[in-house]
Order: structure tokens, then sequence, then C-alpha cells
């Protein structure tokens, strides 16, 4: 096309550019449309097959052979359970990590070599994380197939998601911040204790969560560490009538997880057990939404106040 | 047309009349960012309870120079001070090895270029270097906010309202409690590094209203770009230059009759 000199071909020039803006916007709701059809089609189909089958017994009752008085009371008390464990371990040791290394260590080739590493580790297939931990915590360190393994396990999983969140938020606090408090004379603790901890606890809570809501549908660690699929029993209660009140009993106990519950379900060949799986995994997938949904105001309440 | 109104104003300005006793020296400081040399054998007094300002093209190393005084430097890995910097009456180096920087830090207090109160309330951000200090009364804390808050002229404008946050206070607002936060733990000598450069005129001229009142309980060593600035607030002024310090003395003197040729077109505008 000639250089455009007069009006008239300065718009034909500019409806031909447009035109690009046209393609490019059609290959993109396309591309996102695919992505959000796809699991909009499968929670429907999921969600037509399990939505009737869900009632007050179905959270409330064990797994059975009788498809229709099967439950997943055991299932859904483990995954609250293990993420209970999860979350005591991943959240110390990742915002631990993260302000060590981006707080206190020596930039240098050391820390360049950790901070990639730790980036890989968010790319390790799960499976492997789960014969680690049948190795590490399962035998060696002899928490057997229990709770705390699992709950140590999906930790390890999910550790580098909470040390990348952790740093992303502390790089976040402007460097004037930080300035400030030093110059009041606070040492490298205060400034942590006081200012980068608090003000970046808000994407540290975010990256948490999203970091859970990855860990309750992990299967494969979890049956690999050897979780049950079938269990009539709960793990004994934290809470005690008598003192000391608190009763930590439940960590080694057997388990299963909402996942594994649909797993064993959807391997048997009646259609009863099918919709079962169908409903599990209905409360599966709102229970990740539900929590990605309490990040993102959780996100929002803490942000309000700070501007920058 | 810059140097009519620099001179005018200075020329009205009575002189200090209590006898000059020096607050800090630094003398023949240098300092390195890595390799590069970005001060050079500075030499410089600071009078007790006078304003002095630092002033110069960018670049040419004054906030470099005003952060060496509270040790800033020491955040970052590669630096190194050569030289030295006594603060009176105690006469101990700032920068000899053996001395925290936290504890100059602590002696010292710094107001920055852009106001940077924490995202926290209005009190708490006053009260923090107290905390620091390990300050836990109620009482205590409440009386000195109080007083460093007056002292900022920002009591009047707050006081109803001292669990608010700080970001809800305008630009001008938000210095002026920096100020105060940096006044609360009763300082031996105030660093303000271009405190107006990001402030609309009127919240300028009133920072500068305050300095001019501070001196009378503090020392002030300030950078500045503005010219002007500088001839209405300080008593004594250095100009710098790529890292060297070209000419100090006194405001009026060096602003009305300048001894190097530098200076002068500098601060007749044929340069900078």
């Amino acid at each position: 096309m000639p250089y455009a000199r007069d009006l008239k071909s300065i718009r034909r020039l500019i409806a031909a550019h447009k035109r690009w803006d046209l393609v490019f916007a059609c290959c993109g709701v396309l591309a996102l449309m695919v992505g959000l059809l796809t699991f909009i089609a499968l929670f429907v189909d999921m969600a037509i097959d399990g939505v009737p089958r869900l009632n007050w017994d179905f959270f409330t009752n064990f797994p059975s052979r009788h498809a229709a008085q099967a439950g997943i009371l055991s299932a859904w008390v483990g995954s609250c359970l293990v993420m209970l464990v999860t979350a005591f371990v991943a959240v110390p040791l990742g915002v631990g990590a993260g302000l060590y290394l981006e707080e206190y260590a020596p930039k240098n080739w050391v820390t360049d070599v950790i901070e990639i590493n730790v980036t890989n580790l968010a790319g390790v297939p799960s499976i492997v994380y789960g014969l680690l931990a049948l190795g590490v915590f399962v035998y060696q360190f002899g928490f057997g197939q229990s709770i705390l393994s699992a709950g140590f396990t999906l930790a390890l999983l999910i550790l580098p998601v909470v040390i990348v969140a952790t740093r992303e938020a502390i790089r976040s606090i402007p460097v004037g911040i930080r300035e400030a408090a030093y110059a009041l004379g606070a040492t490298q603790w205060q400034v942590c204790k006081d200012h980068i901890i608090p003000y970046s606890s808000a994407g540290i809570l975010t990256g948490v969560i999203i970091g859970m809501a990855r860990a309750i549908g992990e299967t494969a660690p979890v049956i690999t560490i050897g979780a049950l699929t079938f269990i009539a029993f709960l793990p004994p209660s934290p809470i005690k009538a008598e003192p000391p009140f608190l009763s930590f009993e439940w960590l080694t106990s057997p388990f299963t997880v909402m996942p594994i519950q649909m797993f064993n379900w959807t391997s048997r060949p009646e259609a009863a057990f099918l919709q079962n799986a169908a409903a599990a995994g209905f409360v599966l997938v709102l229970l990740t939404l539900a929590m990605n949904g309490f990040a993102i105001w959780l996100r929002y309440r803490l942000r309000k106040n700070i501007k920058w | 047309m810059a140097t009519v109104s620099v001179a005018s104003s200075v020329e009205s300005r009575p002189q200090p009349s209590a006898p000059l006793v020096p607050k800090v020296k630094a003398s023949g400081l240098s300092f390195y960012y890595g390799a590069f040399r970005a001060l050079k054998e500075l030499d410089l007094v600071v009078h007790e309870n006078c304003v002095t300002a630092l002033i110069g093209p960018s670049g040419c190393g004054k906030s470099t120079f005003l952060r060496c005084f509270n040790r800033m430097h020491d955040l970052y890995p590669g630096n190194r001070y050569e030289g030295e910097i006594r603060l009176y009456p105690d006469d101990i180096n700032l920068l000899a090895p053996g001395v925290d920087p936290i504890e100059v830090r602590m002696r010292l207090s710094m107001v920055f270029q852009k106001p940077n109160p924490f995202p926290k309330s209005i009190f708490e951000n006053v009260a923090y270097g107290l905390r620091v200090r390990g300050e836990r009364s109620g009482r205590t804390l409440e009386g000195k906010v109080e007083a460093a808050l007056r002292d900022a002229a920002l009591w009047s404008e707050v006081k109803d309202r001292l669990h608010q946050l700080a970001f809800n206070l305008s630009g001008g607002q938000q210095q002026r409690l920096c100020i105060a936060r940096a006044l609360a733990t009763d300082p031996e000598l105030m660093l303000f590094d271009e405190p107006t450069s990001s402030l609309d005129p009127i919240a300028t001229a009133s920072i500068e209203e305050l300095i001019a009142d501070l001196k009378k309980k503090v020392t002030i060593l300030i950078v500045t770009h503005n010219m002007q600035q500088a001839a209405r607030v300080s008593d004594f002024t250095a100009y710098m230059y790529l890292g060297q310090l070209i000419e100090f003395g006194r405001t009026d003197e060096l602003f009305i009759k300048p001894k190097n040729k530098q200076t002068e077109d500098y601060i007749t505008g044929r340069f900078g």
C-alpha cells in the first residue's frame, strides 16, 4: 500500500489496520471460551448427575456397600484435618523462607540457585512428592500412613506457591516504607515484624489459600503415602471433655480424603456409585471455588487500607 | 532573573546571633557505590541550631552525602565509606566500623523525598520511633505524639482523627506527619532529603516555615534542588558538583557574592 497522504487513504488505512483488532479480539475470545466452556460443560454435567444425590445424609454417612446409603463423612472430615495440618506446616515454613530470601539472604549466586530451585519445585509432578513423602515421612520419620504424613506431604507440595506468593507480596512494598522504618532505628527483625509481614499479609494469605485449593484436590501423593480408600470411622476428636481438652491423637489416625473417595466410587461398576462420585466431585469443586472466592475477598479487604 | 529573587530573599534575614557550635563535621569523606566513587573528599561543618542546605544539579551526590550521616548506605551491599563524620559534643565518628548504624539512626532522624507514612494510623506513625525505643507507657506515648504533632504544625488538623489511616491525609499533611515521626524521638540532627519536591507550592511553603521554626530545637541538614528554597530556609549553604564540595559558606554570602566561578554559574542559572 502506498504511503497514505490524503484523508481518504488515511481512513482506508485505519480501516485496514482495525480489521486486525477484530481478528485478534475474535481469536482471544475463542481461546478464552475453549477453557471456560470446557470447565462449564464438565461442571454442569457433574451437577446434573450429582446434585440429586446431595442431601444431609450424604454428608453425615460413612461410605457403604449400598450406593444409596453411602456418604462422604470420613472423606470431608479427612480433607479438613489434612488441610489443617498442611496450613500449619506450609505457612510458617513458606513465609519464613520467603522472608529470609527477600529480606535477609545476601544477593549472591547461592541465593540465585535457591531461587531457581524453589521456582522449579512448583513444576515437580505431585506423584514425586508422594514417593518422597512415603520414604521420608511414612518410614524414616515413622509418621505412618496418617493425617500427619498427608498434611506434611501436601504442605511440601504447596510450599513453592507460598514462598513465591510471599516474595511477590514483600517485593510490592515500596523501598521508602522500609527505609522510613530503618531510619527510625529499627532492626531488621523489627522492620519485618512491624512492617513487612503485616503489609504483605494479604498477598501471603491469597497465596496460601490458592495453594490449599490446589492441595485439597490432590489425589496421587495422598494415595502414594497410603490413604485408605474405604474407611468407616472418624479420627479421634481433637477436643476432649476432660483436661487438657485438646488431643493430638487424630494426627496419627488413618484417613481418606475427598478426591480418593471419588476415585474409589468411579472405579465401581454400579451406576449409582458414579452418581455418588459426581456428587462428591460437585462438593469438591464448590469447596475449591469457595476457597478461591475467599482468597479474592480477603485480598480486597486487606488491601483496601494499603495504597501504593 | 533567578539571582534577583534569591538575593532579595536572603538580604532581609537577620543573622543568627548565638555563637556557632559545631554539631557534625564531615572530613575527608569519600563514598563508593561498588567501584564508583560518588563522593570525593568532602569537608563540611554543620552548626548547632542552624539550617544547612546542600544544593547542586541532579546527580551531584547531595542525597548520597546526606544518607552517609545516618548510615542508610549500610542497608545495601557493596557500599563503602572513607573518611569520617564526627558527631558532637561526644565526638564520635559515625562511620567508624565499631559504631552500630542502628545507634546512629536512633540519634539522627530523616525525612524523605516522597512522603512515606506507614499504612497505619496517624498516632501509630508518630509513635513508631518511640516504640522502637521500647516505650510502652500509653500516657507517655500520647504526650510525646501530641508534642511532635504540635511541633510539626499538624496537631490542629489531626487531633480528632489520630486513629484514622495516615493515607487519608493530603500529600503536604503526610509529609508533616513524617516530620512529626522524625521529631518524636528528639533527634540530635534532622536530615531532610528534598522534602518538598513532590508537594504543591502551598504545602511547600508550610514545610519551609516549619523548618525555619524547627531550628530552634534541632540542627537541620537539608538537600534541595531548589535554590530559592535554600536561600529562604538555610543559614549555611554548600554547593556540590560531581561528588565534590565546591563552595561552602553563609547562605547570604554564597548567594550574593560567591567566591567560586562554578557556584556563581549555578546560582545565576547559567548552568544546571
